[in-house]
């Protein structure tokens, strides 16, 4: 049995890290939230391994259902500069110092740390095979309408206001909406933002790079 | 599961997505890919939270529920995030997290 266990805790611990690491590596950012589900999904094992089968329904609901889908949202409203060919980490020594943080951060810190410390294990309860107390939804439930009310109360205002400050944030008023434009328009647009060079674009060259200023409002809109 | 596996390997794999998940928020140039980042390491914080619960007080639900909490502002916070980001995009034309430097000094 605890062979057993031991094997399928390896095949968690290798999924969730692997994804996670496909997740920080691949070049397109589609490919890496359908890795971010996958260790997700690990990550929901391990509760349901650690005997947290609240934990991880919750995990798979909010996580895999809600907060993938709105990150894959928001690459598809942002798709023409998340496509296969554009870099998608930094580059030269920015690159390497942090992953030099990252890891020493794991292997200087975190690891001798949690192999080191003596942790203050409870006593296994009585003879080897009597169940061990453990709390379960039933004790989670009065947990959240008695010790922790108030908090409760507060993560409920919490997500009402992030819901609220979503919809503000991202709203777009109708009048504002860029709309898509036209073949002529767009050329139009090019010529003009391209004024100070003279020289006509040739024609095989790549879109010029978005710029990094606000565009106002008149410009695009005819 | 706790005699089988020490409390020490849930909490590596815990450190490893933390860490894979810092690596991730600071090295990634588009803004959703830094969120992915995010909540990578928000997950190994939970993970955190439930091996402690399940090893050390496995009588009191303190360590799930905070876990709970933790979920609900995780998705707090990507819901506003990811709409900042769709916000500056519409504004910028852009999701790289260099470009977007007007608060610079």
């Amino acid at each position: 049995m605890a062979t057993v266990i031991q094997i399928i805790f390896g095949l968690i611990a290798a999924l969730v890290v692997g994804a996670a690491v496909m997740v920080v590596t691949v070049r397109n950012v589609i490919h890496a939230a359908l890795w971010l589900i996958a260790c997700f999904f690990g990550v929901g094992a391990l509760y349901l391994l650690l005997e947290a089968e609240f934990l991880a329904v919750v995990q798979v609901l909010v996580y895999v259902g809600a907060i993938s889908i709105l990150i894959l949202f928001a690459i598809m409203l942002t798709r023409q500069v998340t496509g296969e060919g554009v870099r998608q980490l930094v580059g030269g020594w920015r690159l390497w110092l942090t992953a030099a943080i990252s890891a020493l951060l794991f292997a200087v810190a975190i690891v001798p740390t949690v192999i080191s410390h003596s942790w203050n294990l409870p006593a296994p309860p009585g003879p080897p095979g009597t169940p061990e107390p453990l709390a379960g939804v039933a004790e989670l439930g009065r947990a959240f309408v008695y010790e922790f009310l108030l908090q409760f109360q507060v993560a409920g205002v919490l997500l009402t206001v992030a819901l609220i400050g979503a919809i503000v944030i991202a709203f777009e008023e109708r009048a504002r909406r860029r709309r898509v434009l036209t073949l002529a328009e767009e050329h139009e647009l090019r010529k003009r933002l391209a004024q100070p060079p003279p020289v006509e674009a040739p024609v095989g060259e790549p879109a010029p790079a978005p710029r990094a200023t606000p565009i106002s409002e008149g410009e695009v809109q005819q | 599961m706790t005699a089988a596996v020490p409390l020490e390997a849930v909490l590596v794999v815990a450190g490893a997505l933390f860490c894979i998940g810092l690596f991730g928020a600071l090295s990634r140039r588009n803004l959703v890919g830094v969120l992915m980042g995010v909540e990578l390491m928000l997950n190994a914080v939970n993970i955190n939270l439930v091996a402690f619960w399940r090893y050390l007080e496995p009588r009191f639900i303190t360590g799930q529920t905070f876990a709970i909490f933790i979920i609900c502002v995780a998705a707090a916070e990507a819901a506003v995030g990811l709409a900042m980001v769709i916000a500056i995009y519409r504004n910028w034309l852009t999701v790289n997290a260099d470009a977007v430097d007007s608060l610079k000094g």
